[in-house]
């Protein structure tokens, strides 16, 4: 509850930001997938300071019907911040911003998703801000790709997120709160990694063309960095536990892999 | 023409899998003439079919599931089952009962009551539809409903049902294996009943593992060895003496049919264990295993033997 | 946690509860009056938060914050601090918990914890003033469930409790007619820790710490708060419309003193490990 000061500067005179990161410098990031027991998928992340948890639930009936697509799954994004997540508490009723970031969020994930294979469903993905210290809406998108991908709902590849800025003139990535408040601009972004197409896009504060596009290519390296993060979390969590003897086609697995249906096929 | 792939490698969605001319199948979708992921899985290549068994999903149903359901609404002439999953399922009586029968089916099968059914039809925008005619599909009574993820009962049945008899003959308990992921057990006493979930909770944790059969049995022999508080051979046949079994439970027959639910052939679908003998009870209800029909078919002849 | 006459349980499920009931057993193994292990993790919002605490017990678990922030008192009460428990039930811990403004069982859980901390006088409110009719502390303890698996009340009494207790926050002094910070960080100031403890009863048979299978069958549930001297300071009977007995209840109130001493003992011990960490 003490008041927050603006800092003198945000990039020191070794060119270095006031939590000592390089300009291209992410903050250390921890993920970890399936961290919640009812949900049918979840992760979370920690990214600097942030502290966000992702669950989905479903493919699952959809309630209200009227809200049904014949054609494909619902796919419906809650991101609520925790009241003491911030400095100041937060109201507890869900506000604006996260309404929009709720929206942004779904835009930015759904061009990876097949939910045309669940018509009349509905993907829910409920994201708890427990701790913000500015990023959220990306660090959300990411833990939420790990928590799709935990769920088993079938996409074309995990999203990657960043916030890349200005700050004291100079690009930055990552930005953390106070370079969020006090820097000159803030653009968070999502990529589809196979592609580099971007998927969330937003801007405030000022940039010249020539600047914008620079952060943006920082903006997808950072991105591809991150998507190795949320795959390594991903292999982590399913790594194969057992004794490691040397792999026997004799086992048993083989044929309850549903070998049969494959040589089916075969001719 | 090229694999990126080890043999049985977890693999995550977007990985490249293959290029060239190879058939993307369950879990994988192809894209420019490349191959990827779509699932988080072990990746498999069979013939030039590339396909990702899922690690993880919600249940959805297909043509001739073996399902567990729990009636959820008595609507006119049909039942509402939910059976996991998405979507909600529906029972015509004329798939449940012989006609007539009485104009308030609520009378067979009431809000609450779990069923053993099978999918007839479904294409994800009508259905999916049930029907009970069949062999072993009933009301269920008794025992307990264990709920796994539904895509591991393929490991929890095991290559031509190898894993779920194991587990029955050592613990001689009866149970169906609904692919919607419920597992229907009826254990003789808590001990056992324990001992069972252990078991499928083990394949649960570990299906994306090898020699599982190995482990469980040996598993389940070490748990039966305990409750006996002595050593006894590898056999694993359940002690003669089950104290903490009311001697009703043991004799209590198995599901009984409704009288005028349809039964074809066969009345009683899941078989009492002779418990006198040293042989342990035969699976009489299994789900179908593969995907395959061919093979489905000739699976259900030999459960039938 | 809440009423679940409405919602559709299996026979099988009810009639499996109820036998291993009869037989002295619940279904995860435990004692009628056993609590699942309880893990109480801390300082998980310490960047931002006055306190914060996870609590598991079993495959429940619950995120409770303490925010400290200065206002003015109530008219009626103007020496006297304010302290407010919230608790949500947000669709993340629970396929069973929907969308939308809180229901009456989140309400409830809300008011129940609310009421353990407030009416056991957890906090001494009157040591939160800054100036009187001024300017007081105002003390906020957020709960969010994060996994349901029954027996939400406790998770959250117990949560609460562990957040408080490890809490502190700037300190202020009023100088020239306004609040200034004196540097100093004071933790909350406790008088005593209340503990709630919920027993439910399926037929005749009163079990601790219910899992949510057994809530789904329980004809109605007690939660007791019991502070240090054993006394009681708020109850609640909820989850089902069930009546019960004198003799149950007295039976409930034996159950809540034991547990409550343990898990008091838990959080002092656990607490005290962090202080020294």
């Amino acid at each position: 509850m003490s008041p927050e000061v603006k800092p003198d500067f945000l990039i020191n005179a070794e060119g270095l930001r006031i939590d000592g990161r390089r300009p291209d410098e992410l903050r250390p990031i921890e993920f970890k997938v399936g961290v919640l027991k009812q949900a049918d998928g979840s992760a979370y992340i920690k990214q600097g300071k942030t502290f966000i948890i992702a669950a989905v639930y479903g493919p699952r009936e959809l309630h209200p019907r009227h809200l049904t697509l014949s054609d494909r799954a619902y796919l419906r994004v809650v991101y609520r911040m925790a009241t003491f997540s911030v400095p100041d508490r937060k109201k507890p009723a869900p506000s604006r911003r996260e309404r929009e970031i709720s929206m942004v969020i779904a835009n930015a994930l759904k061009p990876a998703l097949f939910l045309e294979d669940f018509p009349k469903a509905v993907v829910d993905i409920f994201i708890q801000v427990i701790q913000a210290d500015g990023g959220t809406r990306c660090a959300a998108i990411n833990a939420a790709s790990l928590a799709l991908a935990d769920a088993g709902v079938p996409m074309k590849c995990l999203v990657p997120a960043v916030a890349v800025g200005k700050a004291d003139g100079t690009l930055i990535v990552d930005l953390g709160d106070q370079e969020d408040k006090y820097g000159e601009g803030d653009v968070p972004m999502a990529i589809m990694p196979l592609t580099d197409e971007i998927t969330l896009l937003q801007q405030d504060g000022s940039f010249t063309r020539e600047e914008l596009l620079e952060a943006m290519q920082m903006g997808i390296q950072a991105c591809k960095y991150i998507h190795e993060l949320q795959k390594d979390a991903l292999m982590k969590a399913y790594a194969t536990k057992a004794p490691s003897e040397d792999d026997d086609f004799d086992d048993d697995m083989e044929t309850d892999l549903g070998e049969a249906e494959i040589i089916g096929e075969e001719d | 023409m090229a694999i990126y792939f080890q043999k049985r490698e977890i693999v995550v969605p977007g990985q490249l899998l293959a290029e060239g001319r190879y058939r993307s199948s369950i879990g994988t979708y192809s894209k420019d003439g490349k191959i990827y992921a779509s699932l988080i899985g072990l990746a498999e290549l069979r013939g030039n079919t590339i396909k990702v068994v899922p690690l993880e999903g919600v249940y959805i149903p297909r043509e001739g599931d073996l399902v567990i359901g729990i009636i959820t609404l008595v609507a006119g002439n049909n039942w509402k089952v939910d059976i996991g999953g998405p979507y909600g399922a529906s029972l015509h009586a004329n798939n449940a009962l012989r006609r007539p029968y009485d104009e308030d089916i609520s009378k067979y099968f009431d809000v609450g009551d779990v069923i053993a059914a099978e999918v007839i039809a479904f294409d994800r925008v009508s259905g999916p539809f049930l029907t009970m005619r069949g062999r072993g599909l009933q009301k269920l009574r008794d025992g307990m409903i264990l709920n796994v993820s539904p895509s591991k009962i393929p490991r929890i049945i095991g290559r031509r049902g190898s894993m779920i008899n194991m587990i029955k003959d050592k613990l001689r308990i009866y149970t169906i294996v609904g692919q919607n992921g419920r597992i229907w057990i009826k254990a003789p006493n808590t001990k056992i009943l324990r001992i069972a979930i252990k078991a499928f909770k083990m394949i649960e944790r570990e299906a994306h593992t090898s020699k599982l059969t190995d482990r469980v049995a040996a598993m389940i022999d070490e748990e039966l060895t305990k409750i006996r508080g002595e050593q006894t051979e590898v056999s694993g046949a359940v002690p003669e003496e089950k104290p903490e079994e009311p001697p009703t439970e043991a004799e209590e027959k198995a599901p009984e049919p409704e009288g005028s639910i349809v039964e074809e052939e066969t009345p009683a679908k899941v078989e009492e264990p002779e418990s006198k003998s040293d042989e342990a009870p035969e699976a009489k209800i299994e789900a179908p295993v593969e995907e395959d029909k061919e093979q489905t078919e000739e699976e259900k002849e030999e459960v039938k033997e | 946690m809440g009423d679940y006459s409405a919602e559709i349980i299996s026979h099988i499920d009810r009639n499996h509860i109820k036998e291993l009931l009869s037989r002295g057993e619940r279904i995860d193994g435990r004692r009628f009056d056993e609590y699942r292990p309880i893990e109480i993790e801390y300082d998980i919002v310490a960047a931002k938060a006055e306190g914060s605490a996870l609590v598991r017990m079993g495959a429940t678990s619950v995120i409770a914050g303490v925010k400290v922030v200065l206002g003015e008192p109530y008219p009626d009460t103007p020496d006297e601090g304010v302290t407010m428990i919230t608790a949500e039930m947000p669709p993340i811990a629970s396929p069973l918990f929907e969308l939308g403004p809180p229901k009456e069982d989140a309400i409830e859980l809300a008011r129940v914890v609310d009421r353990g901390v407030r009416e056991s006088e957890t906090v001494d409110v009157k040591q939160l003033v800054v100036e009187p009719g001024k300017m007081v502390y105002m003390v906020f303890v957020d709960i969010y469930a994060l996994e349901f698996d029954g027996n939400l009340i406790d998770a959250a009494s117990i949560a609460a409790n562990a957040a408080l207790i490890t809490a502190k926050f700037d300190e202020y002094k009023w100088e020239n007619d306004e609040a200034v910070p004196t540097g100093n960080r004071i933790p909350v100031p406790l008088k005593n820790l209340s503990i709630e403890c919920t027993i439910a009863k399926i037929d005749d048979y009163l079990i601790v710490d219910p899992l949510l299978k057994e809530e789904f069958v329980q004809d109605c549930r007690l939660t007791i708060a019991i502070d240090e001297n054993d006394n009681l300071t708020a109850m609640q009977k909820g989850g089902g419309s069930g009546p019960m007995t004198l003799e149950q209840i007295e039976r409930s109130m034996d159950m809540a003193i034991a547990s409550a001493k343990d898990i008091r003992e838990l959080i002092r011990s656990t607490a005290k490990e962090r202080e020294n960490a």
